[in-house]
């Protein structure tokens, strides 16, 4: 016997279900994600306990109890946090032992920082050329203003202090070891074996010590290698020897972006009569440098926090300058305070400039491909 | 006429145009150069040493220190020399960097594992953490933890487990083991198992190789070398005695101190150095192409073995060469140890320049000893680099 | 070519060290070329070397080097404050980077002789002593066996902490620091039972503490720390000028010349003695190779050393330091300054 096929007949078809309600929306994701098993649900009730523990009251502490004006300690007469110093001593955070009127030269030198980094970091953009002349100049533009003579009133190195000082040893710093990074990159890869002896002496010499011990050689023995007559401020020789040790980091994240040219290039350079100078400067190094871009910023970023390491030559940088502030007896025992925004300040800054770099990275990695 | 004066030209400008000829003549003028700076400096300190009336030499390290150290791992009085006081601070260098650089790794390797785990809270918390700590001057973090520790209880209250573990504001106090006579014999039997039972893990290896039968290495290894030396030690009439730490008045004597700027300094560098560690393990672990552990479930192999067996010892050739960087970092930061009072080299010698006046001596000490510390581990990790090193077909 | 090499070499050592021979120029010629007076001070000591609010540097040895700056220029702001920690000091002052150290230093015998300076008289006779707390129930110093100390690296407090429980055969556990700061915040947090450093520096720190009467200075003075200002060796002249000056702040207040009458004063007395000091008589100023006034310039600036004194550590400031040795001669004390004639 046969029997006509079944067809379902369209409007004979079952709803649509809205999906199960344990595998979908916001319990689907809890259970995926927060409590997918027995290590998983411990961990999250743990975290969990954990923050509760702690958030409430580093609120609490931060903001709620915490009093944010006076003139001493004495006005903080809640439980939480002291933040009275904020108003007073934010100056001498910032600038140090600045004289006051002049604090606008540093703040002009800082705010002059973005026309000069911005024709480098995007190259794209309207008068880019022009600008780059303007970034050649701008170390000099920033030491005059700093430090002063023709015409702006002078003022002594030893009265920097604060995170102008942090900013400026640590700028510098990177600044001055660009070019000598740059030259020791290329020495390490010649093919003259002297040249690539003293490279590699220097490279690895400068890598493999603590900056302290540099700090040191720079406050006690530099003074001892220079002629007498010749005597340089702390900052400056601060400043010289940080240079060293941030061009050998340098020179290897150089060398690292000389890598990832491909051969053609230096071929092809060579191939049209270029000199090994020429093909250098108008092929190559353009190219690793902007591939070298994010290791540059990291190695700025990793720079800039260890410039609090002068404290142990007795700069007065941010963190002495809290220290300092802590003994005197109108702000005692106020070190907690001090050391979370000290902190804080370190972290925004260094953690923008590293997603920064992060996005240039994913930038240059597109742009490639 | 015309040969000659072609003849002669040609001589002068192929010293310009071979290039062997150029980068010998440029490099025997860098020499000069240098030369010429070293001859510089060098006269300039011979000056300068003189009108100051100091006397270069390491003569000086056969001097009495006359200054106390608070955590020596040698014997040391306050009339020892500069050159052990040295040592002691050298030693408690490699103490805080070997200890770091185990717990960095172990620290780094499980926050890397975990914010890959998809327990999104955990991740999360993690990567607050790995950017907090990253971005964070180590100093600022290596006083933190130090002012942290001072906040614990006064020698006067201090926690006590057993009454012979004591933990107060001025270290964590244990019992320290006297070695008698007959404990070589229990040391040397625990060297032996050891030995016995990595020879027995090569021979099982190869047999699970060949065979595929399995073999209880754990246990047997466990075993060898634990019971023998155990069944020594009783045999020998349990050579080992303890120095328990009693309270005087104002401290604790005897037994073994460990201060808590070292703990601070250990677990500073410890939680700062983990945290790049863990990033570049995160980076490793992604680096494995997924199909990996794809193909590991689909064999049935659960997530921690093929995290064990598949993905980290693929992972570790690109873990490796930055790790080797990271234990570095993590011991020339130990040098940091002066700004908290532990006694390490960078320390010890900043006291010692400034009791006895030497600088370039001392300065020179602290090169050659970081230097040897940075080449001895690098070359170490890249023996390990190699013999890991995956042989492709 | 290495012939070549030494050749150069040697030549180049010889310009150098025949330039760096002539490296003690007078100083007084250089500060004066400055402008300003480089003096190194403390990073932070209440009462020797501290802030004031709005942020210049003040306190007793800062005011000595306003002394000087005042005895060159006539005008005491004319300093360039160096704040040197105990271990750049010596280098700093050996290489010109300060002309003259009053960083609270004591006088002692490497370092006059071994360490090539020379120092230029006391202007505060000091000892090293204990503090503690009281409730410890110590009475001496010599009770101490296995306390821990706090105590600065490479001074000479640290030597002679060894050597006084080495002498007495106790032990201590000593805890390093760096700088007075750091001290403060392990005794207080109770890391160590005793800090030990200068009686001087004692009571500084001891007016930093929220309840200073729970603690207590032993009575052992276990050394003496003559603490005065220094000057590189070779420079005769310059190490007059400021040896004179701390004469002239000693002899002030022996004569009764104070800030306030010195301008009087200067115009002539009946004391020869403080004539000739002011300079209304004799020529003394010229042999220093400085301005007839200059003593009424130092005294003008800074007052006399009673005065300094009574600003920084006396009884109305938060120190409270008894004259004791640092009083005159006259008055039981130490301070003798040889007569100005």
């Amino acid at each position: 016997m046969t029997s006509s096929p079944f067809f379902r007949q369209p409007n004979d078809m079952l709803p649509e279900r809205a999906p199960p309600v344990a595998m979908s929306g916001i319990i689907g994701w809890l259970r995926a994600n927060l409590f997918s098993g027995w290590l998983n649900t411990g961990l999250t009730l743990f975290a969990l306990y954990a923050l509760w523990l702690i958030i409430p009251g580093l609120l609490n502490w931060a903001f709620f109890d915490a009093d944010f004006a006076g003139t001493d300690r004495f006005a903080c007469t809640g439980t939480g946090a002291c933040w009275a110093w904020f108003d007073q001593r934010i100056d001498q955070f910032l600038y140090g032992f600045y004289p006051d009127e002049q604090t606008w030269r540093v703040n002009l030198a800082l705010f002059l920082i973005l026309p000069a980094l911005a024709p480098i970091l995007f190259d794209k953009m309207p008068g880019a050329k022009q600008l780059r002349w303007f970034s050649l100049a701008f170390p000099f533009v920033a030491t005059f203003l700093l430090i002063g003579g023709f015409g702006l009133e002078e003022v002594p190195t030893n009265k920097f202090g604060g995170f102008m000082l942090n900013v400026t040893v640590g700028l510098a710093g990177i600044v001055l070891s660009l070019p000598i990074g740059i030259v020791l990159a290329l020495g390490r890869r010649s093919k003259m074996p002297i040249v690539r002896t003293l490279s590699v002496a220097f490279i690895e010499v400068f890598r493999g010590v603590p900056l302290i011990t540099l700090l040191f050689v720079a406050a006690i023995l530099l003074p001892i290698f220079l002629p007498s007559s010749f005597s340089l401020d702390l900052v400056v020789r601060v400043i010289v020897v940080v240079t060293a040790f941030a061009s050998a980091y340098m020179a290897e994240v150089i060398r690292g972006g000389l890598q990832a040219i491909p051969r053609g290039q230096y071929e092809a350079a060579q191939a049209l009569g270029l000199g090994y100078w020429r093909m250098m400067g108008l092929i190559i190094l353009p190219q690793a440098l902007k591939i070298s871009i994010p290791g540059i910023v990291n190695t700025f970023i990793g720079l800039f926090k260890d410039t609090t390491l002068v404290i142990v030559i007795g700069l007065f940088d941010v963190l002495n300058i809290g220290r300092t502030m802590i003994s005197n007896p109108d702000w005692l025992g106020l070190a907690v305070e001090t050391q979370v925004f000290i902190s804080l300040f370190f972290f925004v800054v260094c953690f923008s400039m590293s997603r920064y770099s992060v996005y240039l990275e994913q930038r240059l990695d597109t742009s490639k491909h | 006429m015309a040969n000659s004066r072609q003849e002669s030209g040609f001589q002068i400008r192929r010293i310009w145009s071979d290039e062997r000829a150029r980068s010998a003549l440029f490099q025997i003028l860098v020499v000069l150069g240098l030369a010429l700076l070293v001859a510089f400096f060098v006269a300039n300190t011979m000056a300068n040493l003189q009108a100051r009336g100091m006397e270069p030499g390491f003569g000086f390290l056969q001097d009495p220190a006359f200054f106390e150290i608070n955590q020596n791992l040698i014997e040391y009085a306050s009339t020892s020399t500069f050159g052990r006081a040295l040592v002691v601070g050298l030693l408690n260098t490699l103490l805080v960097s070997a200890a770091g650089i185990i717990s960095a790794t172990v620290i780094g390797f499980l926050a890397g594992v975990f914010r890959l785990s998809n327990n999104w809270l955990v991740g999360r918390l993690i990567g607050v953490y790995v950017e907090f700590t990253r971005n964070v001057p180590v100093l600022l973090q290596i006083i933190f933890w130090w002012s942290i520790l001072t906040g614990l209880p006064k020698v006067a209250d201090s926690l006590s487990i057993g009454n012979s573990l004591f933990l107060n504001n001025r270290g964590v106090r244990m019992p320290a083991p006297i070695l008698e006579n007959g404990f070589g014999w229990v040391a040397l039997a625990f060297l032996l198992g050891v030995f016995a039972s990595y020879l027995v893990g090569r021979w099982a290896r190869r047999r699970h190789m060949a065979t595929g039968q399995p073999f209880p290495m754990l246990w047997v290894g466990l075993g060898l070398v634990v019971l023998p030396p155990l069944l020594l030690f009783v045999a020998l009439g349990q050579p080992l005695d303890w120095d328990i730490p009693e309270k005087t008045r104002f401290n604790f004597r005897g037994g073994f101190n460990i201060t808590p700027e070292l703990v601070a300094l250990w677990w500073a560098l410890t939680t700062y150095t983990g945290a790049f560690i863990s990033e570049i393990v995160r980076a490793g672990i992604l680096s494995v192409s997924k199909g990996q552990s794809e193909a590991a479930h689909a064999l049935g192999l659960r997530p921690g073995l093929t995290m064990r067996k598949i993905i980290i010892p693929q992972a570790m050739r690109v873990i490796i060469p930055p790790l080797t960087s990271q234990y570095l970092n993590l011991t020339k930061n130990s040098s940091l140890a002066i700004a908290i009072g532990y006694q390490d080299l960078v320390s010890i010698g900043n006291t010692v320049l400034n009791q006895s006046g030497q600088a370039i001596e001392v300065v020179g000490i602290w090169m050659v000893v970081y230097l040897s510390l940075s080449l001895g581990t690098s070359a170490f990790m890249n023996w390990y680099n190699s013999h890991i090193a995956l042989v492709e077909r | 070519m290495k012939s070549v090499k030494y050749l150069a070499a040697a030549i180049v050592a010889a310009a150098t060290i025949g330039g760096a021979s002539i490296s003690h120029a007078a100083t007084l010629d250089d500060v004066r070329a400055a402008g300003a007076l480089k003096c190194g001070i403390n990073t932070g000591l209440p009462g020797f070397a501290y802030t004031d609010d709005s942020g210049n540097w003040t306190g007793f040895d800062a005011a000595f080097c306003r002394a000087v700056a005042a005895a060159v220029f006539g005008d005491g702001n004319k300093v360039q404050f160096v704040n040197l920690t105990g271990a750049n000091r010596f280098p700093a002052l050996a290489s010109g980077e300060i002309d003259l150290l009053s960083r609270n230093t004591t006088w002692t015998f490497s370092r006059d002789v071994d360490l090539a300076f020379t120092f230029v008289g006391v202007n505060y006779y000091d000892g090293q002593g204990f503090i503690g707390r009281k409730s410890l129930g110590v009475k001496s110093a010599k009770e101490l066996d296995g306390a821990s100390v706090c105590i600065q690296t490479g001074t000479t407090t640290e030597l002679n902490l060894a050597d006084f429980f080495r002498v007495n055969n106790i032990k201590f556990e000593p805890v390093p620091i760096e700088t007075n700061e750091e001290a403060r915040v392990a005794y207080l947090a109770d890391r160590c039972d005793v800090y030990t450093t200068d009686a001087s520096g004692l009571a500084a720190t001891k007016t930093t503490f929220e309840n200073a009467d729970a603690h207590m200075v032993f009575p052992e003075i276990i050394s003496k720390e003559p603490l005065g200002p220094l000057v590189r060796q070779g420079d005769d002249q310059w190490a007059d000028v400021a040896r004179w000056t701390l004469n002239v702040l000693i002899n002030a207040e022996e004569y009764g010349v104070t800030q306030a009458n010195v301008a009087e004063m200067a115009k002539g007395t009946n004391n020869p003695e403080i004539n000739r000091m002011l300079g209304s008589e004799g020529s003394l100023g010229e042999m220093l190779g400085l301005q007839k006034d200059w003593a009424a310039n130092v005294i003008k600036a800074v007052g006399n050393y009673g005065e300094i004194f009574d600003r920084f550590l006396g009884p109305n400031t938060a120190l409270a330091l008894d004259r004791g040795q640092n009083a005159l001669y006259t008055k039981g004390g130490l301070l003798y300054a040889p007569p100005m004639r």
